[in-house]
């Protein structure tokens, strides 16, 4: 599993047996269980898993391929402003590869990465279906469309 | 009078709510509140021009409307009855203003059935839903009519369902009704996975109340008292719309226990996807419904005979629903008029990629493709050549000029070697590269294929590695007929449907642009100018003035040459950044 390792707090357990009973400790519910804890955490780190494990009784193997296979569920904390560029078709035909370049160039980083001060991290995503405003990127909930390269300095600069 | 302020996605990115709250202490400041009222629609479609405030009852149409326009709009439209020109639409062709929407080539040509409400009312009010009929064809269907005559009229009216295949709507809804169980289920697929496609989100932005009234419908007529919306969790507004709709029918009593007076009662719950393109496949998104990984099954059994928790699930789109309500009220004669005859109806296409109106638009089947790119699209972008409109996303295929003047429905797109798919529709010009189109879907399939069967985890990756091989230059000519080979393997022996139709991007661009094929295999070269490795940067000896201006800027020294005399580019060295080819006011470096 995940390299990092971490201690739960006895208020963190807490928060998670609450996530739990709020879905009825429903195996089924598993995946609105995982949004609602990673909402929460920022990420799924394996310690948070096994805690849903015990409460749902859902192996914790289960779990672990639950999160893997999901690409909106990660188990490495993401920066305080998370960079998606969208790579939908509609995007990447107006350049979103280049703009992705950019950002790389930009904060040398890769995709999936996060910044050593734990500001920004870089991912891309499949359509959110702003398409009208292609290509767009997303910074923690604000959207920004019709980037070209040459704005993305002046972006990273709003939170610096 | 009314203010339509645009809610979509797309305009709320561009600040439409700040438009919509000065608009309000405009009115407020003005003392016309009691007179004008200010509304969050859903998307109008036309996402080119966003954000977009519409004036009615007169249409006018303002487009990229800035919160600061609000005191304009209020002191010279709604006060001195004058219109804006400076917010109206100009047609690109005349360069003049146009005065309403009715007279836009955006809407002249569609047909709005499904997006009825979007653009009209207010999603999360749902008065304003029933004002405009809705529950109506709920009341109907409980108090006249029995869950066989609602099949019948459903079946009649040839309706086919719109997530991508065209499986007939009332078929459907027959098979889960035969099959006998104690609990059923009706499962709305809202998991709009096409990268470029955005009917569903828009629908569900814009008119949730038709979802759930169609979705309750069909609970009746297949004997199911559970509905589930499967939604993509890359849709907050979605979902919180889809909330405040499920909250207020409760309220009004047109969700849960005896609706409308009636022994019948129906309930409708979501549950979020975690961004997994293969759960728009049934099988799949009912095991993610159910908490796990979401791997496709071997089909039969169907969902209709043992689907969520092993119980008879009847699996819809977003837009078959949303037509249900119009078929039932207005009837199967009607809505048979509409369409080809085999694919009946409207359908909605998100246009996008190189086209001058992206947006969602809504059409009778057998439009052509002509007809939508540049009639309603408006054409394509910055005067260029149109090449290619791809339909159907990763499953579907590149359609080019040949095709145009084909009309579209569900079975002309797939003798053409495409397919309709969800709807999405991206155009693009003679700059795209079509290998490096096949590369982008291959790269979109193999990141999102589940890994359960073979031929779909290995082949599409072997598919991947091949193109970007020959995009490399690193391709000869049997690499085609490997490419070709493969490809139908993957279709014949794959899982489920993403793995049946994922070579399909690879086959139509190898039977359309073959040419472009074998110039990158045999001469080495990308004829659009895209593949990085095939491209050389070269200074036309005629046009250079010797400015210097190309070598001091590149980063490598590649570039060689004295003051006031010709430079040359050093081809081993050059890393291809493109910057020299910016500073040159001259025109004297190309791509070759």
């Amino acid at each position: 599993m995940s390299s990092i390792k971490i201690e739960l707090r006895q208020e963190d357990v807490n928060k998670i047996k609450e996530i739990c009973t709020s879905f009825n400790n429903d195996p089924q519910e598993l995946i609105n269980i995982l949004h609602s804890c990673q909402e929460h955490f920022g990420y799924l780190p394996a310690e948070v898993q096994e805690v849903i494990s015990s409460e749902t009784d859902v192996p914790v193997a289960q779990i672990y391929g639950v999160v893997t296979f999901y690409s909106f569920f990660t188990m490495t904390p993401k920066g305080k402003h998370p960079i998606s560029i969208c790579m939908g078709t509609a995007c990447y035909v107006r350049g979103a590869e280049k703009v992705l370049e950019e950002f790389k160039k930009e904060l040398n980083l890769q995709v999936g990465q996060t910044t050593k001060d734990g500001k920004f991290s870089l991912s891309n995503l499949r359509c959110v279906g702003a398409c009208g405003l292609a290509p767009v990127v997303l910074i923690g909930d604000k959207t920004y469309g019709r980037v070209a390269p040459d704005d993305v300095k002046k972006i990273i600069k709003e939170y610096e | 009078m009314h203010l339509l302020v645009c809610g979509g996605t797309g305009c709320h990115a561009s600040e439409s709510d700040a438009i919509l709250w000065n608009l309000r202490d405009e009115l407020e400041a003005k003392g016309l509140s009691d007179k004008v009222q200010v509304i969050l629609t859903g998307c109008f479609g036309f996402c080119e021009k966003g954000p977009i405030v519409k004036v009615m009852p007169d249409n006018t149409f303002y487009v990229q409307v800035k919160p600061d326009d609000a005191q304009a709009i209020v002191e010279e439209h709604i006060i001195k009855g004058r219109k804006i020109t400076r917010l109206l639409y100009h047609d690109p062709k005349t360069k003049e203003p146009v005065g309403d929407s009715k007279h836009m080539g955006f809407f002249k040509k569609q047909l709005r059935i499904v997006l009825r409400n979007c653009g009209f009312i207010n999603p999360e009010n749902i008065d304003e839903y029933i004002a405009r009929d809705g529950y109506e064809a709920l009341g109907q269907v409980l108090s006249e009519m029995t869950p066989e005559q609602v099949i019948e009229i459903i079946k009649d009216s040839g309706h086919r369902g719109r997530g991508g295949a065209g499986f007939p709507t009332g078929f459907k809804w027959e098979i889960a009704r035969r099959n006998k169980s104690d609990e059923k289920y009706v499962v709305c697929n809202a998991d709009e996975g096409d990268p470029g496609a955005f009917m569903d989100r828009s629908v569900l932005e814009g008119d949730p109340h038709s979802v759930l009234e169609a979705m309750t419908i069909c609970g009746y007529s297949i004997g199911a008292s559970k509905g589930l919306i499967y939604v993509r969790a890359e849709y907050p507004l979605a979902i919180h719309r889809l909330q405040v709709a499920i909250r207020q029918a409760h309220e009004y009593g047109l969700l849960g226990k005896n609706i409308l007076g009636t022994d019948f009662s129906f309930d409708i719950s979501l549950r979020l996807g975690a961004g997994a393109f293969v759960c728009g496949e049934e099988t799949a998104l009912i095991h993610s419904m159910e908490g796990h990984r979401g791997e496709p099954t071997i089909k039969p059994p169907f969902p209709a005979e043992s689907g969520y928790r092993g119980k008879p699930t009847n699996v819809n789109n977003v837009e078959t629903f949303a037509s249900i309500p119009v078929i039932i009220l207005k009837g199967a004669e009607w809505y048979k008029r509409i369409g080809t005859e085999k694919s009946k109806g409207t359908k909605v296409f998100a246009l996008a990629g190189k086209i001058n109106n992206v947006g969602l638009i809504e059409v009778p089947m057998g439009t052509t493709l002509r007809e939508v790119i540049f009639e309603i699209g408006g054409g394509i972008r910055n005067g260029k050549k149109f090449k290619a409109v791809q339909t159907g996303g990763p499953s579907g295929g590149c359609l080019t000029e040949k095709h145009l003047d084909v009309p579209i429905d569900f079975d002309n797109l797939v003798a053409a070697g495409s397919m309709m798919g969800s709807g999405g529709m991206i155009v693009m010009d003679e700059d795209d590269c079509m290998v490096s189109v096949a590369k982008y879907f291959l790269d979109f399939t193999v990141e999102e294929s589940c890994g359960k069967c073979s031929p779909c985890r290995i082949g599409n990756k072997r598919l991947y590695e091949l193109l970007n091989h020959i995009c490399e230059g690193k391709g000869n000519v049997s690499d085609l007929d490997r490419l070709r080979n493969m490809s139908l393997v993957i279709k014949d022996t794959s899982l489920c449907g993403l793995g049946q139709t994922s070579p399909n991007p690879v086959l139509s661009t190898l039977d359309n642009f073959m040419d472009e094929y074998i110039a990158h295999v045999r001469d080495k070269k990308c004829p659009a100018g895209k593949c990085k490795d095939l491209m050389e940067y070269y200074i036309i000896p005629e046009n250079c003035v010797g400015c210097t201006a190309c070598a001091r800027v590149c980063p490598v020294n590649a570039i060689s040459g004295e003051r006031k005399e010709i430079h040359y580019i050093n081809p081993e060295v050059c890393i291809k950044c493109g910057a020299c080819m910016e500073k040159c006011k001259f025109d004297a470096i190309i791509i070759r």
